[in-house]
C-alpha cells in the first residue's frame, strides 16, 4: 500500500525495514543451524549433573531438575582418573614440546641450510604425509612388542613425536622459515654466531606464529589419539582420556552415562575454555595445520 | 677420503660458471652440511624407524601367518592375499568405507559451503557464529562421540525431543541405514568447521571487483554464485574434498564408540576391520594384507589428487 505514495522517505524506510527483516532472517537461521553444534556439548555438560534416574527422563530436562555431583565423584572411585588426566596431560605436553624441537630443527634445515641429499631426503620425510598412522599400526605393535615397550607410554610418545604425524608440522616450519626473509640472520652470522645459536636465538623467537600452529595441532593430536592408546595401553592406571572414557560400565557392561560424561566433560571442557580464551590461534593454527593432504 | 671429495663437487660448479665466484670456504660448507644433517637428524631417523621400516615389515608381515596364541609364526606366500579376495565380508566392508567417505565428503562440503558463504559478510555476530561452528573441532573426539551416541540411543534425547511432538524415533545405532547416517552425521559437525574456516579464507581471497561486476551486470545470487564464487574458489574445494576423503578413511574412534562396525558389517570400514583382524582376532598377517590395501588406497587418491590439481582447477592465468 505504502509503495504507492513512493517518496524518498517512504522508499527509505522500506529499504530499512528489509534490511532489518534480512538481519533478522540471518540470525533465525544461524541459531537454527548452530543447534547441532552447541547443543551436544551442552547436554554433555548438563547431563553429568543429572542423578541416573533423570538421566533418560521423559521429556528429556534441558537443565537438570535435581543437579548433583556425584556422577563426577564416581568418575574418581570407578577409575584412576586423576592419574589418567595425569597420563594424557604430561605424555600431550611431552610430545608437543617435543615436536616443537624436531619440527623446528628440521624444518630450518631444509629450509636454510645447503647440504648434499637435502631435497632427497626431504622427499622422503614427505612420504610419511601420505601414509596415515593406521596402515602401520601392525608393525609398530609388533617393533615396540619386540622392545618391551608394551603398556608403556613410550610408543606414544616416540611416534608422535618423531614419526608420520610431526611431518605436517615439519613442513609448516619449513614454509615459514622460506617465507622469512633471510637478512637478519646473514647479518648474525657475520657477527660470528654459529647455526645453532641463530637458529635458537633469532629464528625461534620470529618463528612464534608457526610454532603457536604446531603447538596446539600437535597439543590436540595427542589429546585426542584413539586408536594408538587403544592398542598400545592394557593397563588401567596407563589410559590416556580417550580410552578411559570408554570404560565406565556397569557390571553387566552397560553404559553409565552419567558417570561417563561427566569424565567426557572434565575432559573437553579445559580445552574448550582455552580454545575460547585463544580462538584466533586455533582457527588459524588448526587451518593452517588442516592443509592437510 | 671418497666423502670429502664428493662434498667438494659443489664448489667447483660456481667457479666454473665464471664471472666472479662467490665461493664459501669449503671448511665452512663442510660444517654447514654437518649441522644440516644434524638438525634433521630426529626427524629424519623418525621416519626412518616409524614409517619405512614398519612399510617394509607390513610387506614381510603380510607374507607370513601369525598365530600369536600359539606363538608360531611361518612364511605362507600368497595366502592371505588370496583370503583377501575370498573374504565373504571384503565387500561389505568397502562398501561401508566407499558409503561412509562419500556421504562424509558430500555433506560436509555441502554444509561447509553453506556456512562460509553465509558467513561471508560484515555483520555483527558473524565471528560468534563462525566461533560456534568451529568449535567442536576442539571438543574432544571421543567425548563428542559419547554425547552423540547418549543422544542417539533408543530412549536418548533425540528420540524423547521427537516424542514431545509425537513422532517415534528409529533406534538410531541399532539400524543398518541409519546406523551408517549416524556416523556420517556426527562426524560432519565434529569437522565442518574446519572447512569452512578454510572456505572462508579463500572466499575473502575473491576479489571484490568481481561480485560487483556481476551484480552490475544484473546476475542473480545463483548464477553468481556457480559462475564465479564456485569456479574462483575450485583449488580450495579440490584441497578440502583429497583432506576429508583421506581424513574419513581413518575414521576409527566414532566407529568403536558407536556402532562397533555393527549392525552386521553395516558400519564396518577398513580401519576398522584392520583393528578387529589384527588385534582382536591375532590375525596379524591378514591384518598387514588389509593395511596394504588401505595404504593403496590412499595412494591412488593422492595421484587423483595430483592429476586434478593440473587439469580440472581453475586458474587466473
Amino acid at each position: 500500500m505504502r509503495t504507492e505514495t513512493a517518496t524518498d522517505v517512504s522508499h527509505a524506510s522500506r529499504r530499512s525495514r528489509r534490511r532489518t527483516l534480512s538481519y533478522l532472517a540471518f540470525y533465525v537461521v544461524m541459531t537454527v543451524l548452530a543447534v547441532p553444534f552447541v547443543f551436544p556439548t551442552w547436554w554433555m555438560i548438563t547431563s553429568s549433573f543429572k542423578p541416573i534416574t533423570e538421566i533418560f527422563a521423559f521429556p528429556p530436562t534441558l537443565v537438570p531438575a535435581n543437579p548433583t555431583i556425584q556422577p563426577f565423584v564416581d568418575v574418581f572411585a570407578l577409575q584412576p582418573f586423576a592419574q589418567q588426566y595425569w597420563n594424557s596431560a604430561y605424555v600431550s605436553i611431552v610430545v608437543t614440546i617435543g615436536t616443537m624441537l624436531v619440527s623446528s630443527l628440521a624444518g630450518y634445515a631444509f629450509a636454510r641450510i645447503q647440504f648434499p641429499g637435502a631435497n632427497a631426503i626431504f622427499l622422503v620425510v614427505l612420504v610419511g604425509l601420505l601414509i596415515p598412522s593406521e596402515v602401520t599400526i601392525v608393525p609398530l605393535f609388533q617393533m615396540f612388542n619386540g622392545l618391551g615397550l608394551i603398556d608403556t607410554h613410550w610408543p606414544i610418545i616416540l611416534v608422535s613425536t618423531f614419526g608420520a604425524p610431526s611431518v605436517l608440522t615439519t613442513f609448516i616450519m619449513r614454509q615459514f622459515f622460506l617465507a622469512l626473509p633471510v637478512e637478519l640472520e646473514e647479518a648474525a652470522r657475520l657477527d660470528g654466531l654459529n647455526r645453532f645459536s641463530i637458529w635458537w636465538r633469532i629464528a625461534l623467537p620470529l618463528a612464534r606464529p608457526a610454532l603457536a600452529a604446531v603447538a596446539i595441532f600437535s597439543f590436540l593430536h595427542v589429546w585426542n589419539l584413539y586408536l594408538e592408546p587403544t592398542v598400545y595401553l592394557q593397563s588401567n592406571e596407563l589410559f590416556t582420556l580417550p580410552v578411559a572414557l570408554t570404560r565406565f560400565t556397569d557390571a553387566y557392561g552397560g553404559a553409565l552415562w552419567n558417570v561417563q560424561l561427566a569424565a567426557a566433560t572434565m575432559t573437553a571442557v579445559p580445552v574448550l575454555l582455552v580454545f575460547i580464551v585463544a580462538q584466533r590461534q586455533f582457527v588459524e593454527g588448526l587451518a593452517h595445520t588442516g592443509l592437510k593432504g | 677420503m671418497t666423502v670429502t671429495v664428493v662434498r667438494a663437487l659443489p664448489d667447483r660448479a660456481p667457479a666454473r660458471a665464471g664471472g666472479a665466484p662467490r665461493r664459501r670456504p669449503s671448511r665452512q660448507r663442510r660444517q654447514d652440511a654437518l649441522v644440516g644433517y644434524l638438525f634433521i637428524a630426529p626427524q629424519a631417523l623418525g621416519i626412518a624407524a616409524f614409517v619405512l621400516v614398519p612399510l617394509g615389515l607390513i610387506a614381510y608381515y603380510s607374507a607370513h601367518e601369525w598365530n600369536v596364541l600359539a606363538g608360531s609364526f611361518r612364511f605362507v606366500g600368497t595366502e592371505n592375499v588370496e583370503r583377501l579376495f575370498a573374504d565373504p565380508r571384503l565387500a561389505g566392508v568397502l562398501q561401508a568405507t566407499a558409503v561412509f567417505s562419500i556421504g562424509l565428503v558430500i555433506a560436509n562440503l555441502t554444509l561447509a559451503l553453506a556456512l562460509a558463504v553465509l558467513l561471508n559478510r560484515r555483520m555483527r555476530g558473524v565471528g560468534f557464529f563462525r566461533t560456534v561452528f568451529f568449535s567442536p573441532v576442539v571438543v574432544s573426539l571421543v567425548a563428542w562421540t559419547i554425547v552423540w551416541g547418549f543422544l542417539l540411543q533408543a530412549d536418548g534425547g533425540i528420540n524423547g525431543m521427537l516424542a514431545t511432538i509425537g513422532i517415534e524415533g528409529p533406534n538410531w545405532l541399532r539400524e543398518g541405514p541409519t546406523a551408517m547416517a549416524s556416523v556420517v552425521i556426527v562426524q560432519v559437525f565434529k569437522n565442518v568447521g574446519l572447512n569452512m574456516v578454510l572456505f572462508l579464507a579463500a572466499l575473502q581471497g575473491v576479489p571484490h571487483e568481481l561480485f560487483e561486476a556481476a551484480r552490475v551486470d544484473g546476475a542473480r545470487p545463483a548464477t553468481i554464485f556457480w559462475r564465479i564464487t564456485f569456479p574462483m574458489i575450485s583449488p580450495t574445494i579440490l584441497l578440502t574434498v583429497i583432506i576429508t576423503i583421506v581424513g574419513s578413511l581413518q575414521v576409527f574412534a566414532q566407529i568403536a564408540v558407536l556402532t562397533q562396525g555393527g549392525p552386521g558389517t553395516s558400519t564396518t570400514v577398513l580401519v576398522y576391520y584392520l583393528f578387529q583382524q589384527a588385534f582382536q582376532f591375532g590375525k596379524f598377517g591378514y591384518g598387514s594384507v588389509l593395511a596394504i590395501l588401505l595404504f593403496l588406497i590412499v595412494l591412488v587418491l593422492t595421484i587423483v589428487q595430483w592429476t586434478l590439481r593440473r587439469k580440472w582447477v581453475f586458474h587466473e592465468n
